[in-house]
């Protein structure tokens, strides 16, 4: 563990300009995940610039209806805000179901985005990863997969996949879904990115998980109006009932009428190197008869590019069956329900 | 006849509380790492990143430079120790690397921070050697190891089994796995070292989170050729074990020669959660062939269990994990073998019911599979196997009431309702199934425990005290309590009058907790010495009057087998879209001598259940083959049931006084709570959706067609 300063600046543009000026030098939020890093050795800046009390803790209503959420809210508050719980269920689902009650209290919206892979051999310095020190290689593709993407890890013409993490965030999952927009303050000002294009695919340059820039600052996420949220869900598998990152999660809302979908959104966490917007299954569904014919079309549909790792200390091609029968059961109870 | 006199029970079998309970609860009780001591150094060790190998250079200067660093130490400098058979305990001694994760150096610094920096700042190059690290049950290297923990032949031939296989009308034959795993209590291993030089020697004291201070006392002393006198190690309070702090590790040894270098100064060494995956012993993984052959009424003719597991080439290990078949069911024919495939990898230990942990789960999964072969109902396949003396050396039970448990639970879980036909109840999405399982653990006894009792007589207007001394271990279990229990009515006293010490090597030495035998070899050390104290006393003791005992020898084993018994009844859920396995009822009913003290028994058969449940369903260690090391060494990765993962947890006992075991009546009850449970919750899972998964942990994937 290297030693390293800790400053507290007066103003976010402060922290910024501390942040901008210097490649060393990075944001501290919760410190849930970078604290860790820290200690592991993956992390290892010259000075953390602590973001308590300059990010914004509230949740505010947008003129148009929709949510702005600071940056600072902790993912409890985010979980318990009413209008989260009545307008975006499947958001306040899938802040409940990551991590621990006491890690929760501690994660914020901007540090949970920001979190990095769990990828066992990302977070142990003594396995190559191209993640952590571009060109070294990745160790995970031929080794322990488990919890490793299925989708969007393209392989280079040599037939090389430069990292098949996946982004652990259930809390971005029904965000992508919802048409989430990423608020940014940069030292070139301000940005708004929306959410699915906020993380990046892998490439060949892993070692970005986001478009942000040195120094650019997340300070809020905006949630559009999206009458179709208010029927969503989310549901995440995992290896034991809690407390556990996913094997794969669903983010779904729909809309039904007369036993049509009239409105589609998915979304999966744990199948790729960000959370992944799945388009071509809401195509499937949008206008079709909600019936598990259709639930197994669009999950057909999504993971027809599938490719998973088969591997000698135990591959992710399970991932695929599972995902298909956990968008499956999650649509199935969706359209069931009636609002 | 062997039989013992039995203490009267008045004390014993009455719940109460642990005594420290307060302490712990209260953040006052103290672990290894929690003394406060004068100016303590600390330590942060450098791990081997090679498998097989050997140290080419170690650059330390960088670290040396660092400010607060005050020494390191590593494979070129550190000090010859005096006995290295145990090569566990070679720390340092040379530049050989026998697995990956081995201690290669280490800085001392005065914060952990400093420590933990110098540590990344010191550089060390390998000459790598071709390494195995992952069990290959078809490895051209397996042996017959010549004996396998603590001491059981590691094979059993009786009749002809490959006839009675041949010509039996129903057979099974399969193989089961069971992963590697880690022991993993809460507290990890702790030490705070000081040495102080005197004449030509000197003495250690060490405050250690350990199962045996007593065994650790003796084992530092032949390491470093030092007078077991000059060795004292404290430890009252111990966050957990399940083993892995029974034997003593390579990480005392390198604490002590840290504080050698520092004479007077206390070197605080505590385990990251990641060393504890390479350095203080695992489960090793298994593959087990069993074969049974049974008449078409389902009584077996021919029972084989053949087992492969790993060790460490550096040090054998071989896990007993076959011995269970020894004495369960009845067969005329039957073998059991044990193989090792040594590896490049680290040493496997004792981890909570070692072999009859593995054992049963394929054990007790090749029944159930027998009871479908046959049609019958399980329970009733393994009444009609009970048999009437110990099936392998014909010795008569000291007392064995499986039968008993088998029907006690029957009768509380509602089993006679159960509809044998697998995957026929979907409940809301979820296929829904019930299984069986038996338990057995041996009643182990060891001599080398010894207690003195002393007498307080009353000051005035108080209350007469007794103490009660010996070096025993509680780790969490209550064993302080009970042995307060065990002397109260030993010396015929109100239980409250009397206070034990355990956990220091300045009272009587003691066995470590370990073979669920520290019940039965302390209590009856405190049971002599109490009864030697009223021999020489009388009933009207003076104030300060004390006696010592021991365990006195007995040939008890020599006439009967000794064994705790136990059913698992379980309750199994599967989704039927996604395969999550969820377990929302479990009860164990056990027959394990007289309880002594049901608040903590209950503990730790639920406490053993549930890691059953955290094995069945959780528990894997994942061995890279490429880099000899397992890559979810942190308790994020590494998965152990939580909360939500348990649903109703039922315990029971039946009634059972045994007179062979010990004076207590009792038998040990630390293990038996997770043998056989895994297999119950595999069971379980086939009955709900037809799938035989044969190994564990069992995982979403098992369901996924
Ligand atoms: C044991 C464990 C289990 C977990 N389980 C789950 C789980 O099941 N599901 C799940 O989704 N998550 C899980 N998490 C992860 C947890 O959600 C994240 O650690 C948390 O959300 C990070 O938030 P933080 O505020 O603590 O971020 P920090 O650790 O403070 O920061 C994380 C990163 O974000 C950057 N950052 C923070 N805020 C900003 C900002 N405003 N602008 C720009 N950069 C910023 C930091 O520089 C850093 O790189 C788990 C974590 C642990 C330790
Ligand atoms: S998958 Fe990505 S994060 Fe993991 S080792 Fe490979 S490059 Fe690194």
């Amino acid at each position: 563990m290297k030693p390293f300063v800790h400053v507290r600046p007066d103003s976010a543009a402060d922290a910024i300009d501390a942040v901008a000026a210097d490649p060393d030098a990075v944001f501290l939020a919760g410190g849930t995940n970078l604290v860790d890093h820290l200690k592991l050795g993956v992390a290892t800046p010259g000075t953390l610039v602590d973001l308590r009390g300059l990010t914004s803790t509230a949740v505010e209503d947008l003129p148009d209806g929709g949510l702005r959420i600071g940056a600072g809210v902790r993912n409890s508050d985010l979980a318990g805000d009413p209008r989260v719980r009545r307008d975006y269920p499947g958001l306040a689902m899938a802040l409940l179901a990551g991590a621990s009650g006491q890690l929760r209290n501690q994660a914020t919206t901007g540090g949970n985005l920001l979190q990095r892979t769990r990828c066992a051999y990302f977070q142990d310095v003594t396995t190559p990863c191209n993640k952590r020190v571009p060109g070294q290689g990745c160790a995970a593709r031929d080794g322990w997969t488990r919890y490793h993407a299925i989708l969007g890890a393209a392989q280079d013409a040599a037939g090389l996949r430069h990292c098949v993490a996946t982004h652990p965030s259930d809390m971005a999952v029904p965000m992508v879904a919802f048409d989430a927009v990423v608020q940014l303050a940069g030292p070139d000002g301000d940005r708004a990115v929306p959410l699915g294009e906020f993380h990046r695919l892998p490439g060949d340059d892993p070692s970005r998980d986001t478009v942000l820039r040195q120094g650019e600052l997340v300070t809020a996420v905006d949630l559009p109006p999206l009458p179709v949220a208010a029927r969503s869900t989310y549901r995440k598998v995992r290896d034991r009932a809690s407390y556990a990152f996913a094997l794969v999660s669903v983010a779904a809302a729909v809309a039904v009428e007369d036993g049509t979908i009239t409105d589609a959104r998915v979304a999966f966490g744990g199948v790729a190197h960000r959370p992944w917007r799945a388009t071509r299954a809401e195509e499937v569904l949008r206008g079709a008869p909600a019936t598990e014919d259709t639930y197994r079309a669009a999950a057909d549909a999504e993971l027809a590019d599938a490719t998973p790792l088969d591997t000698e200390v135990g591959g992710n091609a399970f991932k695929v069956p599972l995902l298909r029968g956990t968008l499956t059961t999650t649509l199935r109870r969706l359209a069931e329900e009636r609002p | 006849m062997t039989t013992t006199d039995l203490v009267p029970a008045r004390a014993m079998g009455t719940p109460r509380r642990r005594t420290e309970g307060p302490a712990k609860v209260t953040g006052t009780a103290r672990y290894a790492a929690e003394y406060a001591v004068a100016r303590p150094l600390h330590l942060h060790p450098i791990l081997a990143t090679v498998p097989r190998g050997r140290v080419t250079a170690i650059h330390t200067t960088a670290a040396e430079a660092l400010d607060g660093v005050v020494a390191v130490l590593t494979t070129r400098d550190a000090e010859a120790l005096a006995d290295t058979a145990d090569r566990e305990f070679a720390v340092l001694q040379d530049d050989e690397i026998g697995f990956r994760g081995q201690y290669v150096a280490a800085v001392l610094a005065d914060t952990s921070e400093t420590a933990r920096h110098g540590a990344d700042l010191v550089r060390v190059t390998y000459d790598e050697d071709p390494f195995r690290a992952r069990l290959d049950p078809d490895s051209g290297e397996l042996y017959a190891p010549d004996s396998v923990n603590p001491a059981f032949a590691t094979d059993s031939v009786i009749g002809d089994v490959s006839s009675a296989l041949r010509d039996a009308p129903v057979t099974v034959d399969a193989t089961y796995r069971t992963a590697m795993t880690h022991n993993n209590p809460m507290e990890p291993h702790a030490s705070i070292v000081v040495w102080e030089p005197a004449g030509t020697g000197g003495r250690f004291t060490i405050f250690d989170s350990t199962q045996g201070v007593s065994a650790t006392r003796r084992n530092v002393a032949t390491v470093f050729g030092l007078d077991p006198g000059d060795v004292d190690v404290i430890s009252p309070h111990v966050g957990g074990g399940f083993g892995s702090k029974g034997n003593m590790h390579a990480n005392v040894v390198l604490a002590c020669l840290a504080a050698r270098r520092v004479p007077g100064r206390p070197v605080t060494y505590a385990l990251t959660r990641q060393q504890m995956f390479s350095l203080v012993g695992y489960r090793t993984p298994t593959v087990q062939h069993v074969r049974l052959g049974a008449s078409p009424d389902g009584r077996l003719t021919g029972l084989v269990h053949d087992v492969v597991e790993q060790t460490s080439r550096i040090k054998e290990f071989a896990e007993q994990t076959a011995t269970y078949s020894r004495s369960v069911y009845a067969a005329p024919h039957r073998r059991t073998t044990h193989r090792l495939d040594p590896l490049d990898v680290p040493v496997p230990s004792w981890m909570r019911a070692p072999g009859e942990c593995p054992g049963s789960f394929a054990a007790e999964v090749a029944m159930d599979e027998l009871a479908t072969a046959c049609g019958l109902d399980p329970v009733e396949l393994r009444i009609r196997n009970e048999p009437d003396a110990d099936p392998e050396s014909g010795k008569p039970f000291s007392s064995r009431h499986l039968v008993e448990c088998l029907r006690r639970g029957v009768e509380r879980f509602g089993w006679s309702r159960r509809d044998p036909t697998p995957r026929a109840r979907l409940v809301d999405g979820w296929w829904t199934g019930t299984g069986v399982a038996a338990a057995a653990y041996p009643a182990n006894r060891a001599p080398g425990s010894g207690a003195t009792v002393r007498f307080h007589a009353p000051a005035a207007g108080g209350e007469e005290h007794w103490d009660v001394e010996i070096a025993a271990a509680d780790i969490g279990t209550g064993a302080r309590t009970v042995l307060g229990q065990i002397a109260a009515d030993a010396l015929d006293v109100d239980v409250d009058t009397v206070e034990v010490t355990v956990g220091d090597t300045a009272v009587p030495a003691a066995t470590v907790a370990g073979g669920s035998s520290g019940t039965t070899n302390w209590g009856t050390a405190v049971v002599d010495a109490a009864q030697r104290f009223r021999e020489k006393f009388g009933a009207d003791p003076s104030d300060g009057d004390e006696a010592d005992g021991t365990t006195p020898e007995t040939d008890a084993a020599e006439h009967y087998a000794m064994s705790a018994f136990g059913a698992h009844f379980v309750e199994v859920a599967v989704h039927a879209d996604t395969g999550e396995i969820r377990v929302p009822r479990m009860l164990g009913v056990f027959a394990a001598g007289r309880i002594l003290n049901p608040t903590t028994a209950r503990s730790q058969l639920l406490g053993g259940m549930t890691m059953g449940l955290s094995m069945a369903l959780h528990e894997d260690s994942v061995m890279d083959p490429r880099s000899g090391h397992v890559v979810n060494h942190d308790l994020a990765n590494y998965h152990i049931a939580s909360c939500a993962d348990v649903g109703e947890i039922d315990v029971e006992w039946i009634d059972e006084v045994d007179p062979h075991v010990n004076p207590m009546g009792s038998k040990g009850i630390g293990e038996i709570g997770i043998v056989g449970a895994a297999a119950a919750v595999a069971n379980a899972a086939h009955h709900a959706t037809g799938v035989r998964v044969r190994s564990v942990p069992i995982t979403v994937d098992a369901f996924l067609g």
